[in-house]
């Protein structure tokens, strides 16, 4: 009389685990979304390690002393981190299914990328200007690589919000939706850790 | 609109039981803003006045600063922990850790000994070469 029970306790085993994964449709993509992260960040591995090979080869143009102005950098750096705060408050809505506060935090985190992203063109502009652009020095490419890369990434952030935004009404706080900003907000903070490495090792380091 | 309540009664226990409902809090995220605050402007002070007189000093404690914002920021604002998806997405974030330190530290470590063991002809002041 012994023999069948593990058998039935083994094969309740397995029952449970597919009831489970059925009730939870959202985890594997932000699994897969995390690996994706994980992925872009070893993108910027290699650009942070092709920068550093290159952080002393100005072929005699311009240096990180003369090119930047930390000043411009340290405001930057402080509007990325308020929109991390603010996607941030956008999440704590989304669970307390304020769709209202999640509209307006998602504005404001979208605004702010804008001005990150306007800051950084026209700190681009005014270097080409000098005549400091890409072509100039192996120190330059890298540069240019490594912080427009970032950049490009905050433009398809921002393009990302605009796009929720539609989403958000249409449909409201559908569960496809959530699912999606909380993709969104992985990807944004995300670009903000990667700003850690970029105003230390390019802007902090090429200066001090 | 009209016909997201009925779906909305048990979609947000899906994605919060997801994605751990309990880090998400203004606490914690107020937390983690006001510490990443502080270490970054630690980082500029520390350039910007020239308080440490030694550049490879000033360096060290630049980059030391920015892997505790890193770690701080991953752990307030991206919530990796040992309990989100079963440690799935921290075994994910520590392999590509180990793997950014090879890529990164490995090609720089390579590339100083190749050139400082460049023959001495071949070192062409870069300055004489123009672009």
């Amino acid at each position: 009389m012994t023999t069948p029970d593990p058998q039935e306790a083994a094969g309740a085993a397995p029952v449970f685990y597919q009831a489970e994964d059925a009730v939870h449709p959202g985890s594997a993509t932000l699994l897969g979304f995390w690996i994706y992260l994980m992925s872009d960040a070893l993108i910027f591995a290699t650009l942070f390690a092709t920068f550093g090979v290159l952080r002393s080869s100005f072929a005699g143009g311009p240096t990180p002393h003369e090119l930047f102005d930390l000043g411009l950098v340290a405001v930057n750096t402080t509007i990325l981190l308020v929109s991390a705060l603010t996607c941030g408050l956008a999440m704590i809505s989304l669970h307390a299914g304020k769709l209202g506060a999640v509209r307006l935090w998602l504005t404001v985190t979208a605004l702010l990328g804008m001005a990150f992203v306007g800051i950084e063109l026209g700190e681009f502009r005014e270097m080409i200007a000098e005549g400091a652009t890409p072509q100039r020095s192996g120190y330059l490419s890298g540069f240019f690589t490594l912080v427009g890369t970032h950049g490009l990434h905050v433009t398809f952030g921002v393009i990302w919000i605009a796009v929720m935004l539609v989403q958000l009404g249409q449909r409201g706080l559908h569960p496809d939706n959530r699912r999606r900003l909380l993709c969104l907000s992985m990807f944004w903070h995300f670009l903000d850790v990667i700003w850690i490495g970029v105003f230390t090792f390019v802007y902090l380091l090429g200066v001090v | 609109m009209s016909s997201s309540p009925a779906v909305r009664d048990h979609a947000p226990a899906e994605v919060h039981d997801a994605h751990e409902a309990g880090s998400f809090t203004l606490r914690g995220y107020l937390t983690g803003f006001a510490v990443a605050a502080v270490l970054t402007a630690a980082a500029f002070w520390v350039v910007m006045s020239g308080a440490i007189a030694s550049p490879a000093l000033a360096g060290a404690v630049v980059v030391a600063l920015a892997i505790v914002q890193i770690l701080v920021q991953t752990y307030a604002f991206l919530h990796v922990n040992a309990r989100v998806q079963g440690g799935w997405t921290l075994l994910a974030y520590v392999f590509t850790a180990v793997m950014l330190v090879i890529s990164i530290a490995g090609s720089l470590w390579i590339m100083q000994h190749l050139n400082t063991n460049m023959m001495p002809g071949m070192m062409i002041d870069p300055a004489s070469q123009g672009p």
